[in-house]
């Protein structure tokens, strides 16, 4: 068994991805990401690899772009209003068909917000990382061992289906300590024919674009990345399941929120609410095979989130309006509390019991 | 029969879309060449910008990317840092490299990032129509400075290698123009000469080139060049402004 340590978020996702063939990283400073920066740039050049602070967000989105096309793991980290930045490369890279990770610690916002934990970020995670017709892998670990174990997967999946990966971190994740161990796995990756590396006189030349002039071929080019989704979305949605099977109150929540809505279905438990909680590992794809499964079994979902109420979308998509779902959210920085949420199962349920 | 001369083997067949009397033909030419002549078109990966030049992808026969607009030197950058060994060139307009793409071409100069960059300035925005751009001349009219560039509202012009050769991280600043054989002669080698550069690992290179626009200057082709001659020279003197290729840029300080 691997050795155990005590590690904060951001440098066991820093570890992890160096220990997952990771030797390019760009980034630009911000809060709460700093240690996965600096751990990076006290990592990278003992062991041969790129650390380099760029002159912006946008500027290090495209390095890694510049990277990720020469055939290279490569990856970026920041936050929030960092990461509002770099849509514009993360577009690119999609429509650009290229793998890459895309860490976000996320705090409050809008604007500059604030740098304490928040989930604000989900809708932009999940639906609006750019312009034009595109998604992102997206991970939302809700340990710091769960943390390490997907930085492999996000890098492997986004090979495989060659498309951006994200870590959807935040703030309270990035800054914990827990003990991890890291996986002593052999490193998967998949060829790269379509890399721009040099073609060595051996082959016709390659082309990284993401320009398509024609719109009956740009259409195309679309079309054949949704079929691609769809492989995605039947093959990788990805949630756990937490006292559901006779659930008549299913609490869905990820990341940090998940930790206090786990303590929250114990409190109902003990109040003798049936509750279960239901936390989708993955965001993009939805765990929407989840949601129907208990869609008709529920008396109603809830949704917490650090955020004004963004997941509780794509659980009322899934629901199909069978069952009341309803929303319970701190934001800005502030945190929710066990007994809230459990409070707020009990108003659902009927009262407490 | 004996060829005396032959298209390069650097450019692919696809035919070009530029305006009649648009010089980027001359300059992809003079690109395409020099990498075929240094013999570093298999590790050579070249970066496209958005702009007139957005298809040079299609062009040169070397492998390329097609960058957001500005960022070719953020890119080029992760190119070349992933693959040290290879040759990583940008190709960039005026409004690409000096307006939105400021940062990145300031940045990627004082890092002394060892890349190539063909910076064309033919004062104007083409592709979209023939706006302003952060090289047009005082008084000079576009679609967006119908009464001339008035300095007190739109500022001035920005000499881009004069800017760059500040930086400790460039080894090789040179402007040149493509306006007549001579020149063009001169263009080449100062292409040659970036290119060496950084097969030679001296730092970051740049070569400025004077360039014609005879659709959106409104002008025909020789007028364009006599316009260049006459405005764009005084204003842009042609020359070497920053040469550390001898030691390379990480030596001199």
């Amino acid at each position: 068994m691997a050795e155990r340590v005590l590690m904060k978020g951001n440098e066991a996702l820093a570890e992890a991805a160096i220990r997952a063939g990771c030797r390019h990283f760009f980034g630009y400073p911000i809060t709460p990401q700093t240690e996965l920066a600096a751990y990076m740039s006290k990592k990278m050049p003992k062991i041969g690899g790129t650390y380099l602070q760029a002159e912006s967000e946008v500027a290090a989105i495209n390095m890694v772009l510049g990277a990720s096309a020469a055939g290279v793991r490569a990856m970026t980290s920041s936050s929030s209003p960092g990461i509002s930045l770099k849509t514009e490369g993360i577009s690119y890279i999609a429509g650009s068909d290229l793998p890459c990770l895309i860490v976000n610690v996320e705090r409050g916002g809008p604007g500059l917000g604030g740098i304490q934990p928040a989930q604000s970020d989900y809708w932009q995670a999940t639906r609006a990382l750019g312009h034009g017709d595109f998604h992102v892998l997206v991970f939302a670990p809700s340990s710091i061992q769960e943390l390490v174990d997907m930085v492999f997967r996000a890098f492997e999946l986004a090979e495989k289906y060659r498309m951006p990966s994200m870590i959807l971190s935040d703030g309270l994740m990035g800054q914990m300590m827990e003990p991890v161990s890291f996986p002593e796995v052999e490193v998967h990756t998949y060829d790269k024919p379509w890399a721009a590396c040099g073609h060595q006189n051996k082959r016709p030349h390659n082309v990284v674009n993401s320009l398509y002039l024609k719109p009956d071929q740009l259409e195309k080019i679309v079309r054949e990345r949704f079929a691609r989704y769809e492989i995605v979305k039947a093959e990788e949605q990805r949630a756990e399941e937490y006292l559901c099977e006779d659930a008549e109150y299913i609490v869905m929540a990820f990341g940090a929120s998940s930790r206090i809505s786990k303590s929250a279905v114990d409190i109902a438990r003990a109040k003798g609410i049936k509750a279960g909680l239901l936390r989708p590992v993955m965001l993009w794809p939805f765990p929407e095979k989840y949601v129907r499964k208990y869609a008709g079994q529920v008396k109603g979902f809830l949704s917490v989130e650090m955020n004004m109420g963004q997941m509780v979308d794509d659980i009322r998509l899934a629901v199909e309006g069978r069952v009341p779902v309803e929303f319970y959210g701190r934001t800005g920085g502030m945190i929710p509390t066990p007994a809230e949420v459990a409070e707020k199962l009990s108003a659902m349920a009927g009262g407490v019991k | 029969m004996a060829v005396v001369y032959q298209k390069s083997s650097m450019l692919t067949d696809a035919p070009f879309h530029y305006c009649p009397g648009c010089t980027h033909g001359i300059i992809h030419k003079l690109v395409a060449e020099v990498i075929e002549e240094l013999g570093v078109e298999g590790k050579t990966v070249g970066v496209a910008p958005v702009g007139c030049a957005v298809m040079a992808y299609d062009y040169f026969a070397c492998d390329m990317v097609e960058a957001p607009h500005g960022r070719a030197p953020a890119v080029a950058t992760g190119l070349k840092r992933a693959i040290p060994t290879n040759v990583v060139f940008t190709y960039q307009g005026d409004g690409d490299l000096a307006a939105i793409g400021t940062a990145e071409t300031v940045h990627a100069a004082t890092r002394g990032e060892n890349i190539t960059v063909i910076f064309v300035n033919n004062a104007i925005y083409g592709m979209t129509g023939g706006q302003m751009a952060p090289t047009t001349l005082p008084g000079q009219v576009t679609q967006t400075t119908p009464y001339g560039r008035d300095v007190t509202k739109a500022g001035f012009p920005v000499r881009v290698c004069e800017m760059v050769s500040t930086l400790s991280g460039v080894a090789y600043a040179e402007r040149v123009a493509v306006d007549s054989v001579p020149n063009i002669r001169k263009a080449k080698a100062a292409i040659k000469k970036a290119f060496t550069a950084q097969i030679e690992g001296k730092g970051f290179s740049i070569v400025e080139i004077l360039s014609s626009c005879p659709t959106n200057w409104g002008l025909s082709p020789v007028e364009a060049l006599e316009w260049l001659r006459q405005n764009m020279m005084p204003y842009y003197p042609l020359g070497v402004y920053q040469d550390r290729t001898e030691k390379g840029v990480f030596c001199n300080e």
